[in-house]
């Protein structure tokens, strides 16, 4: 079964506490309509889990597939350069149907992000780098398309629908409980 | 379908509407083999778009990557066009299925090839296969630690032979 390399630390984006019983990896791409689909549904997997789930955002973009994919998730990293990675991430797919340059710059600015940092980081290499780790990453941890998710470090394969990602998350916390009893 | 350790069947196939592809033409170089069952899969879980983005790194392993199915040559192109491919599609056509049944990945009730994938060493031994669940989409990890292993035994043989 392929496995989540590297595992997850402290150079991700995550959202709750790593050491939470159960540890959600997403690789996504911010243009795949798929992906656009998954983004509500993992807010209601975070609603019900609260605290027992952590979240963790990987960069996958298909860029030949969906031009504006990568530099989608430049703006997220630079958004992430002023705190503001997650509001970035939820904007972006928020305002899937109709993502482009300008549309990645309206976003930053109703963020109330510093635009002059802003606009220097969306040319910034290291950035692209970051998101073309994370890709690699993905590529390695065996991702074969978007949305691809990891629980606790393996490979999740079934439908990305509430239902199957519920129960699956239910299921490793009552492992959880288990172990620890 | 074949194993490894053995020299890859050598084929010649439509590239292009105009343009026939040998495998020999890719002595010198590591090769991966992509039969698949057919163009026009959906979108975003689509095994060719995600090999689409690989150049970078299968490049890194001077490898290079061909996909085959048993699609016609037109096809293909409007598929690659449409995709924005950039690899070699090869049109396994006339006789249908003719190298996928040399490797053994032809499924004669469907009449297509599975999903399966040959990783082939620069001097065109088959050097790692895998058949994956036609509905699967078996990504490119099993690829990559193929290739790895490649570079690492051939370093490693250099080594002896200088030594």
């Amino acid at each position: 079964m392929a496995k989540l390399k590297p595992p997850v630390s402290s150079q991700d984006h995550i959202q709750g506490n790593p050491r939470s019983p159960v540890v959600l990896v997403e690789y996504g791409d911010f243009q795949c309509p798929h992906c656009g689909a998954a983004y509500p549904i993992v807010k209601q997997i975070q609603k019900k889990f609260k605290s027992q789930l952590a979240f963790i955002f990987r960069h996958f973009p298909l860029s030949e597939a969906h031009p504006y994919a990568q530099i989608a998730a430049v703006a997220a990293e630079a958004a992430s350069n002023q705190g503001q990675f997650w509001e970035m991430h939820d904007l972006i797919y928020e305002n899937q149907e109709s993502l482009s340059l300008e549309t990645l710059i309206l976003l930053a600015q109703s963020l109330k992000l510093d635009m002059k940092v802003f606009q220097k980081d969306m040319k910034n290499p290291r950035l692209l780098e970051k998101v073309e780790a994370d890709f690699e990453s993905g590529v390695v941890s065996g991702v074969n398309g978007t949305p691809s998710f990891y629980i606790n470090g393996a490979k999740f394969n079934g439908s990305y629908d509430y239902e199957s990602l519920s129960e699956a998350i239910d299921y490793f916390i009552s492992q959880h409980a288990v172990n620890k009893g | 379908m074949l194993g490894t350790n053995i020299a890859a069947p050598g084929f010649v196939l439509n590239a292009t509407p105009d343009q026939k592809f040998s495998l020999s033409e890719l002595k010198g170089k590591n090769v991966i083999l992509a039969f698949y069952p057919a163009d026009w899969s959906p979108v975003c879980g689509d095994q060719m778009s995600l090999y689409n983005e690989m150049h970078r790194y299968f490049g890194k392993y001077n490898a290079e990557i061909l996909g085959i199915s048993v699609d016609g040559k037109w096809c293909h192109a409007a598929f690659r066009e449409a995709r924005n491919l950039h690899f070699t599609l090869l049109a396994d056509f006339e006789p249908k299925g003719e190298v996928a049944k040399k490797y053994g990945v032809y499924n004669d009730k469907e009449g297509r090839s599975e999903r399966a994938l040959f990783v082939l060493d620069d001097e065109g031994i088959i050097r790692w296969s895998y058949l994956s669940p036609v509905g699967i989409n078996p990504g490119a990890d099993g690829i990559l630690d193929a290739l790895e292993m490649i570079t690492q035994k051939n370093s490693h043989g250099q080594i002896k032979t200088s030594g």
